[in-house]
């Protein structure tokens, strides 16, 4: 059973405990690096939920201190939010 | 199936409870209070399925209940990714699951609305820091704002049940949901401006102030000038990785007490909690007087990381704390039906051979907090990692400034502490923003030294060591940093 069963690191992006360790072996060893391959951090919850776990993997996986592994950057929009709000789009009531 | 609660030792969700309304999930009306989460009110009426996931499909579900970890995302009334756990249902609202992979919407077109704020200083986070921090501007005569995602403010203390230790100061032997009345109360009382369920994108440094960016709802897009800003978002509940750790049923324990204790929502029949620090002992006692039945507690460390005056009680009610055990695995198709428990040893390995299986349909983990920092890393504050404070956190000192001018914080954003240390927090972090501004210098001043001292009482229990040790980390690196 346990074998067939996924650990998800990464939710929003559906990223495997297995997927990222392979990353890792195969030379992306920051958590930028890993986002950039395999796309953990870039869904709708920026990384809340994978990054602390991505963190202490890479610790485990390079045997290093996980003060040593810098987070990635964080980048606008924080949240999801809808486009349209941003391009302006009709009745665009602005006040100042 | 409705598994709202009615009857509760300490809560009356009858006097709570809203109008009673009706909205579509997938077509089928469902009933709903006012003042329910789409969310909430999904999982009263038996819906444990959120949506699925963008690769395997995998079932999605109830995780974090405060707006942070992506799980929930459906479509609501034609707008796809709505987060549900933080958005109030309302009567004839049409709720759907979501194509993970969605088109663009064809509708276009929808009312949006730019409006421009300006304030002194703006506080993020409505909970014990935000709250206290606001109400102590209030008081200097600052002219601030509070920005809040959720649709209530107040953070965790209204759905903590319990009694808070601690001085008078701190609101010792009052129920956190007592203290949010108090204090929402006051910040009604005093008129103070607030932005509720409005989520902060983006801040950007302009000029010597800043420029924040919030969206409410999906039509409201607030730009916000602000001379200073007051950063208290709170914490992130960590997740661990185990087989199946996302099936739905795994819920973080604040989204637990968050469904039970603020929807009045029974998360389950049979619990599991992972971790007995404060939270997992607070949170499996909590469990049981909502009618849980809390099978036991795993605790990964070879002792109890909580206060024993909990960890008594728990057992009182007769639930067993098992150190030097952690979850294994989850099992279930669409929802959790059991849990794979296994025995430590001293290097916390697995013991082969250890492993058993309980029925359960809630596994809760109370397995650590990590701040929000992301506001404060974006906008540029120097981090660095402290694991005494729960992770990366803003490098600052003990007035609660970051290495940016105006950029202050307060709270479990600042380290991982009690909502009675963020309360103090929030007073410093309040005061030291008045005094920046040259705002009634002498009030704030006394405000400042008289709540160090509060929050020096606060920290005296052997249990605040770690935080003493993580926080004296950061004020030294904050030192070296303003020495060049």
């Amino acid at each position: 059973m346990e074998k067939k069963d996924k650990i998800i690191v990464c939710r929003c992006e559906d990223i495997t405990y297995d997927e990222i360790v392979q990353a890792i072996r195969e030379g992306f060893t920051t958590p930028d690096e890993i986002k950039r391959v395999l796309r953990c951090g870039m869904g709708p919850c920026q990384g809340r939920t994978c990054m602390r776990l991505i963190q202490r993997i890479i610790a485990k996986e390079l045997n290093k201190n996980p003060a040593e592994i810098k987070m990635p950057k964080v980048r606008p929009p924080l949240r999801p939010s809808p486009i349209g709000l941003f391009a302006g789009e009709k009745n665009d009531k602005r006040e100042s | 199936m409705d598994s709202r609660i009615w009857q509760h030792p300490i809560i009356d969700f009858g006097e709570r409870k809203g109008r009673e309304i009706y909205f579509n999930f997938n077509g089928k009306p469902i009933k709903a209070y006012e003042g329910e989460t789409i969310a909430a009110a999904l999982y009263a009426s038996g819906v444990r399925v959120f949506g699925r996931s963008i690769r395997f499909q995998r079932p999605r579900g109830w995780f974090c209940a405060i707006g942070k970890c992506s799980s929930c995302l459906m479509k609501v009334d034609g707008i796809p990714n709505v987060r549900t756990c933080i958005t109030l249902v309302k009567d004839g609202m049409n709720v759907e699951y979501q194509d993970p992979r969605p088109n663009l919407p064809e509708k276009t077109e929808f009312e949006c609305e730019h409006v421009k704020v300006e304030t002194d200083i703006a506080v993020i986070g409505g909970g014990p820091a935000g709250l206290s921090a606001i109400l102590s501007l209030n008081e200097l005569g600052v002219d601030s704002l509070i920005i809040d995602e959720n649709p209530w403010l107040g953070g965790q203390l209204i759905k903590q049940t319990h009694k808070f230790f601690g001085s008078k100061a701190s609101y010792a032997g009052i129920r956190g949901i007592k203290i949010a009345e108090i204090l929402l109360g006051e910040l009604r009382k005093e008129n103070v401006k607030s932005l509720e369920n409005s989520s902060v994108i983006a801040c950007y440094r302009e000029g010597k102030g800043f420029k924040i960016t919030a969206v409410k709802g999906h039509s409201t897009l607030y730009e916000i000038d602000a001379k200073g800003l007051l950063v208290a978002t709170g914490a992130m509940e960590n997740m661990l990785a185990f087989p199946n750790n996302d099936l739905p049923g795994v819920c973080g324990a604040g989204g637990v007490q968050t469904l039970m204790n603020v929807y009045g929502v029974k998360p389950g029949e049979n619990a599991l909690m992972v971790g007995a620090g404060n939270v997992g002992l607070i949170v499996a006692y909590q469990l049981a007087q909502a009618g849980v039945n809390v099978k036991m507690i795993v605790e990964a460390a070879p002792k109890i990381g909580g206060y024993l005056v909990h960890a008594a009680k728990v057992r009182r009610m007769g639930i067993p704390i098992l150190t030097r055990h952690s979850i294994k695995a989850a099992i279930g198709k669409d929802h959790v039906e059991g849990a794979v428990i296994t025995k430590l040893d001293e290097n916390w390995n697995p013991i082969e051979g250890t492993e058993f299986e309980v029925e359960v349909d809630l596994i809760c983990l109370a397995v650590g907090l990590t701040p929000s920092t992301e506001i404060l890393m974006q906008i540029g504050c120097e981090h660095a990692y402290v694991p005494e404070l729960g992770g990366h956190v803003a490098i600052h000192d003990k007035f609660l400034k970051t290495t940016l001018d105006n950029v202050y914080l307060a709270g479990d954003v600042s380290g991982i502490e009690e909502a009675s240390t963020a309360m103090m927090e929030g007073k410093i972090a309040a005061a030291t923003a008045a005094i920046d501004m040259g705002v009634n210098v002498e009030k704030a001043e006394n405000l400042r030294k008289k709540s160090l001292h509060e929050l020096e009482l606060l920290r005296s229990s052997p249990f605040s060591k770690r935080v003493i040790t993580g926080k004296e980390k950061v004020y030294s690196l904050m030192e070296e940093i303003s020495c060049g």
